[in-house]
């Protein structure tokens, strides 16, 4: 069952991120995907993430496919050009690629290539717009037919712990209202907090319009902790949670870290209009049956 | 510049009669238009950040300039934001998109924000939004 028929069914949707290789080889991707496939829906594909050059996000999409794992291609605002997305959008649909995420994307700023020109020609909500309506309106922004439109399924990233937080549910609602589906979010390690900001989604009506995943993440090591509290842009790390992480071992870290990240899926099941979870674990793939067998989410529910 | 005053100057400055009149004739001047432009851009740097992108959303955003955000976003702050309000890419700036909200909200305007706004035509570059404005140039900016 595709990632868009489940979440429509009201089934319980689990996606997960990977990286594309730095390489000019689309192995690992397919490896990964075999040992994901009987656990998630979809598995997200990263556009260059961290604005470090990997192999091309359709490029690992088209592998995970083959591979028999249904992608989501991300897509950021930040290489191309409208010209260029909108020529990615109908390349991603001609192979197959359904699902697409959109996104503004981090800044060259912090990637391996520092100087680069940022291009940002449209923002993640001008960017879902023109794929509805190339998808909808069956033309180019400007006009021009397309033969045949692209289908997708469109999906936008939320950060609920970001500020301004009394904006954050308000801004979904603009993603909504250009085209956005389903939503996944950035790291909820604060549970709290996430509940008080789905319950201003449910107060706009949004979790009735729109998919919600929240993000989880398996915190691997001391040292991914503290990269995660300090140097990652939008995520925060609660004084408890990194408490608790602490206070273990170094060497049951990632033990205490999938421990955490089961029990945050429980509780965020729990929450009404939460309709999956999407695990961020790009680079700690092996950790997610793990985690989602303690979490009570049953492999033979998930995958193919 | 204060909000107030900021809001005050739109309802005083909306295209009407007058004011399309004047506009037309500064345009049509190769002489007076240049000189309007670079009087508008170091008013409008000076007061709001503004980068000349030549079709001003100012007046939805809190009168704080989004293409002073360095991924130039027209709706809305990214996913980047830090705790304390500053922006992902120079932390030591307030995000553009922090400050629009205050400023809009503490007007009662808050619901501009969420106004969608359309993709940018890069040829208006340097050009007068007021001039673009007065001249009904800039409907359809956002919806």
């Amino acid at each position: 069952m595709s990632l868009r028929d489940r979440l429509r069914a009201g089934s319980f949707a689990v996606t997960a991120e990977i990286s594309p290789p730095r390489g000019a080889s689309t192995e690992p991707v397919t490896a990964t995907a075999a040992l994901l496939r009987d656990w998630v829906d979809a598995v997200n594909v990263t556009d260059n993430q961290g604005s470090n050059v990997r192999l091309a996000s359709w490029a690992g999409s088209l592998a995970a496919l083959h591979a028999g794992l249904e992608p989501v291609m991300q897509m950021t605002c930040r290489d191309r050009n409208r010209i260029a997305l909108q020529s990615d959008l109908l390349g991603a649909s001609a192979l197959g690629i359904r699902n697409i995420l959109v996104m503004t994307g981090d800044h060259p700023k912090f990637g391996d290539h520092p100087e680069a020109k940022p291009v940002f020609d449209l923002d993640s909500v001008q960017l879902l717009w023109t794929l509805r309506h190339m998808r909808d309106q069956g033309t180019v922004l400007t006009g021009r037919a397309l033969k045949p439109p692209p289908d997708c399924f469109l999906g936008a990233v939320e950060n609920p712990a970001a500020p301004p937080a009394e904006f954050r549910a308000e801004r979904l609602g603009k993603k909504v209202a250009a085209g956005a589906q389903f939503v996944q979010t950035q790291f909820v390690f604060d549970v709290a907090a996430f509940a008080q900001w789905m319950a201003q989604v449910r107060d706009l009506g949004l979790h009735e319009q729109c998919y919600i995943l929240p993000g989880v993440g398996a915190v691997r090591s001391r040292n991914a902790l503290d990269y995660m509290r300090d140097k990652v842009p939008g995520v925060y790390v609660p004084d408890d949670v990194y408490r608790r992480l602490r206070a273990v071992p170094a060497d049951q870290t990632a033990a205490e870290g999938a421990r955490l990240a089961a029990e945050t899926i429980q509780q965020l099941s729990a929450i009404e209009g939460v309709a999956g979870v999407h695990l961020l674990v790009a680079g700690n793939e092996q950790a997610v049956p793990g985690i989602l067998d303690s979490a009570g989410v049953r492999a033979e529910d998930h995958g193919r | 510049m204060g909000t107030r005053l900021a809001y005050w100057l739109q309802r005083a400055l909306r295209p009407r009669f007058g004011v399309r009149w004047l506009s037309a004739r500064v345009e049509a001047s190769g002489l007076v238009r240049p000189v309007f432009t670079a009087a508008e851009q170091v008013t409008k740097e000076t007061l709001f950040g503004c980068r000349m992108c030549g079709q001003c959303a100012l007046p939805v955003t809190g009168y704080v300039c989004p293409m002073g955000c360095p991924k130039e976003l027209r709706n809305g702050p990214c996913g980047g934001v830090g705790a304390d309000g500053g922006c992902e890419v120079y932390p030591e700036r307030r995000c553009v998109w922090v400050e629009a909200f205050e400023r809009a909200a503490s007007q009662g305007r808050a619901a501009d924000l969420r106004l969608l706004h359309l993709p940018i035509d890069h040829r208006r570059w340097g050009e007068s939004s007021w001039l673009n404005y007065w001249q009904g140039r800039d409907e359809g900016l956002w919806t």
